[in-house]
Formats: structure tokens, sequence, C-alpha cells
């Protein structure tokens, strides 16, 4: 039996038959809230993206919040170093799920340019999971459009995304082993 | 009998005030803070070791990450220090062009400045507007190099592209529209009484604390100094150019921030004047690939947007600088940050931090 049926005749046109889950799926690809943190050269280049010509608010992102209890979206902006890996694993862990990463820049993919530094985390998917790599060092705010609009595509689509569904229904557990915030040269 | 004792507060690395990965400590007796230390390293990179396992002309790319909202600056200082070393004389049509970007990047970065203030003050449609003019020359500079803003144009013996006719004819565009903005600017916060009261008379340095604590920069000139290497070193073409440096009276929140909107006009200005008198001719010296300075070691300043940028170069005569020190202003100018804080409430924190205006990618190197 179709669910379609039991719609009475005269709502047929007035409602919309769905699951709860692309419902949700839907609202959370629609208004991303990210959370306003910076930490080098690309994050003039979010703060444009965010700002008068480029105005991410046409796409429902530009909530910016500053506490991590309220986002949902971690933007990695800028060069990570071994010092700054504790304070954003932490912010990390204060957002609620389900919560996406993107990685903004050259320096977060692979290190950038400062790849054979003594205090740079060469690629920031060695301490958390992410979701969408964003070259460019830093990227134009464009391209920050695009990698919002393609985890917008990922969130309602997880199917087209390889290992999406496992990374969005990992558990506690897992979550932690991938989180491994050892300095180079230190073992605790 | 109740009794208090003082509280500490971080605030940061993640605060939206911090402009980047500072952390202050705060400590605060009530709402009033009795001291305010920065714990800095937050973004250290390693830039200054890492430009010993590069060439010449490979470490130029770094100094535009150093500062990056003026990068051209920065650019500009280490090319100059290595063209000192290898005296290489740089083309005078390049010169000119140099100073246009230069002067150019140093309006975009107090749009920064302007934007990030009046957003920290509780006012994002200031940051909406600076940041709409500061796209304006963002354009300019991709027209000309084809980057927004970690541009690597000046190189080591002149510029690597030339201008075009189309570069050179929307900065004056641009020019033009330099004082409509600033009306307007002044129309939005400037004449906004609540913006006055926030600024005026808060977080005063005086003169002789601000030259104790080695300020430069725009910090130092609202203190009351007339201290500006374009007037004291007169590098480049600055010599030849006719402008003022503005001068502050109280040193006060309020006088950095009408300093640098008077810094607006300078450079609008300069720029004026060099595309007047822009000459013909080669745009690059001839540098050879594999520059090899000879032994010795060199120093050079500009005066960046923040203050008085050096680089220290010591060569052992291959094509690699032996070591690289970088003077960075506003790694000196945020040891006053204690000083400033101290007496005031904890929002005016907010206020004197901005207006500072650190970059923490300068700051931690």
């Amino acid at each position: 039996m179709e669910i379609v049926d039991l719609v009475p005749p005269e709502l047929k046109n007035n409602v919309i038959v769905t699951s709860v889950d692309a419902l949700f799926k839907w609202g959370r690809a629609n208004s991303i809230w990210p959370l306003s943190s910076g930490l080098a050269c690309c994050s003039i280049e979010m703060m444009c993206a965010a700002a008068s010509r480029f105005d991410l608010a046409r796409f429902g992102y530009e909530v910016f919040r500053s506490c991590p209890r309220q986002s949902d979206l971690l933007i990695v902006a800028g060069t990570l170093t071994w010092k700054m890996t504790p304070p954003l694993i932490r912010l990390y862990e204060e957002m609620p799920n389900p919560k996406y990463v993107i990685a903004m820049g050259n320096c977060n993919i692979g290190g950038g340019p400062f790849a054979d530094s003594y205090s740079v985390v060469t690629g920031l998917d060695q301490i958390m999971p992410v979701d969408v790599y964003l070259p460019g060092c830093p990227p134009r705010p464009e391209a920050l459009i695009d990698a919002m609009l393609k985890l917008k595509k990922r969130i309602q689509h997880p199917e087209t995304a390889a290992g999406s569904e496992e990374r969005m229904n990992m558990s506690r557990e897992n979550l932690e082993n991938m989180i491994r915030p050892i300095a180079p040269g230190k073992v605790e | 009998m109740a009794t208090t004792e003082k509280f500490v507060l971080n605030m940061g690395p993640q605060h939206p005030s911090t402009h980047g990965v500072l952390q202050v400590q705060v400590e605060l007796d009530g709402e009033n803070i009795v001291g305010a230390k920065p714990v800095m390293g937050y973004l250290h990179r390693g830039i200054e070791k890492l430009m010993e396992s590069r060439t010449y002309q490979q470490c130029v790319p770094f100094t535009d990450r150093l500062d990056y909202v003026s990068s051209m600056n920065n650019n500009l200082g280490f090319c100059m220090a290595v063209e000192k070393l290898a005296g290489i004389e740089v083309p005078e049509r390049a010169q000119y062009i140099r100073t246009i970007c230069c002067e150019l990047n140093r309006i975009a970065s107090h749009h920064v400045f302007i934007g990030s203030l009046t957003n920290d003050l509780g006012s994002a449609t200031g940051m909406i507007y600076a940041f709409r003019d500061r796209e304006k020359i963002l354009d300019l500079f991709n027209i000309i190099c084809g980057a927004r803003m970690t541009c690597h144009y000046i190189r080591i013996g002149g510029v690597i592209a030339d201008a075009q006719d189309e570069f050179l004819q929307k900065t004056e565009e641009f020019i033009n529209y330099v004082p409509e903005m600033l009306d307007e600017y002044d129309r939005l916060f400037t004449g906004n009484e609540i913006f006055q009261k926030r600024m005026q008379g808060t977080s005063i340095i005086s003169k002789e604390d601000a030259l104790r604590f080695g300020m430069s920069g725009p910090n130092i000139r609202a203190s009351g100094w007339d201290y500006d290497i374009r007037k004291i070193d007169k590098y480049g073409i600055y010599g030849k150019l006719d402008f003022d440096i503005p001068v502050g009276k109280t040193g006060d929140n309020w006088d950095r921030y009408i300093i640098r909107l008077q810094e607006i006009v300078e450079s609008a200005k300069i720029i004026r004047q060099c595309l007047d008198n822009m000459p013909e001719g080669p745009f690059m010296a001839k540098v050879p690939k594999m520059l090899k300075p000879p032994k010795g070691d060199a120093y050079h300043r500009v005066e960046n947007t923040r203050g008085e940028l050096g680089f220290y170069i010591v060569s052992d005569g291959t094509n690699k600088p032996y070591r690289v020190h970088i003077r960075r202003p506003s790694f000196i100018n945020l040891q006053a940050l204690d000083h400033m804080c101290k007496g005031m409430v904890l929002a005016d924190a907010v206020t004197a931090f901005a207006t500072i205006d650190p970059l923490m990618g300068e700051v931690d190197c």
C-alpha cells in the first residue's frame, strides 16, 4: 500500500510526504552554523566570504557562532600547529553531533608551505575526521562557498560520498581512536 | 566579613575578539583588570628556520604569510634587504609600482583594522562596509598579479609583471573614491556617540611609555612621536614624495583609530603622486636565477602597516641565507597590552586589543 493513498484528496496538493530522515538532512544541509574560529591567513578569506560581496548568507550559512556548542561546522582556516592542536580538539569535542569539518587551505591538507617545519601539523586528518578538503593558499571565498555546497550535497546524499555513512555513524570509541593529539617526540 | 579574591580569566585562543589564536590571561578584580598576560606561540610556524633551507627567491612567499593582510609591505622588506646584500639596483618604474602596491595594501590593512574594531565594539555593520571597500583593492591586486591576499608580486630586483593600463586606471578610480569612502565612515562610526565614548580616554599610552615599550607604527604616532621609517630612511622613492605624518596627542584608543583614518588619506596622496610621475622603462633588474650574495650581513627596515618591519639577513656566500631574523612590529607592540589594560574594565580589553592591531601570523612568526 502506498503512503500517498492515505492522504485525503483535499490535502494532496498541500502536503509533502517524506521520511523524518530526509527532512532532517534537508534541514541540516540548508542551515549550517559554522564556528567562527580562524587560525591564520585563511580566516581573513573566511571573513571575506561572510562579508558583503560574497555574502554566504545567500546560501543560509551566515550564522557564524562564537560558541562551539551552538555550531555544527568547524572550518579549520589556517596553519595548525602542535601547540594549537589540544584547544582545537577540545572545540571539536564540544560541538554537538552531527558535526562536520572543512579543512581549509593547503596547510590543513598536507602542511602546505610549512610542511617541513618542526611545529606544524602536516594534515588535519591526522587528528580529526575531515569531510571536505579545500585546497588553495589561501582559497578564494568562492572556493569556500563551493566547499560548503559540496558539504551540503554530502549531508543530503551521504550515499554519493565514499565512507560518509560510516563516518556519520562512527561510534564514540572509534572517534577517540582517530584523535591522537601526540606531538612529535613527545610520548605520553 | 566577606572576602574577595582575584579571578584569572582565559581569553582565547578561541575567542572572536583575539584576531586569531592569541591567548590572554586576564586577572580580574570584580570587573576591573589587574593584569593581562598575552600567551603566544599558537601560530608559531618556524618561518625564520624554514628560510635557512630555501633559496633567496623561495624565501619571498614566506614573507607573504607573516603579516597576511599587508603582504606587499612584507615582500618589499625582504626583497630590499636582499638587494642591499647583493647590491642590486632596482629600476625606477619598478620602485613606483612597488610604492603604489604597498600604499594600496596599507589602505586594505586599515580596512581590516576598522572592520575588526567596529565588529569588536558590537557593530557588525562596520565590518560589512570596510570589507566592501577592501574588495576594491583586492580586485586591483587580482588584476596586477592574480592573487588577492598572498600576492608574492614584489620580487628580488623589481616586480614580476608590469603594471597594465587597466590597473593604473582602476587605481585612479579608487583614489577618487577614497574621500567619499572616508566620509561614509565618518557618518557611520566616527560621529557615533557610543563609539566615541568607548574609545576616548581609554587605554592611554603616554609619550614616554610608548618609547619605553619600543612601539612603532601608528601606535607610537598616536602617542605623539612623528616616527615614520618612510620619512626617516627615505627608502625607495619616498624621498621624492610629498606627504605628511599624522600625529596624535593623547595616545588613547581614539587617537589610534583617527591616525589610521588619516593615514588612508596620506596613502591616497602618495599613490596619486606615483600615478602622475610614473616613468617608462624596465620593471625588473637583471638578477641571476641562482642568486649568491657575497659573504656578509644586511639589515633593512621598512614601514609596515603595523610599524617598523626589519629583516636581518646573514649570507655565507651560498644561494641560501645562513640566518634570517625578522623584527616584527606586532610582536613588540603587543608588549604594551598589559599596561593598556590595567585599570580598565573587561570590556575595554577588547578595544585595547583591537587598536594595537596585532596579527598573530606576525607575532608568532
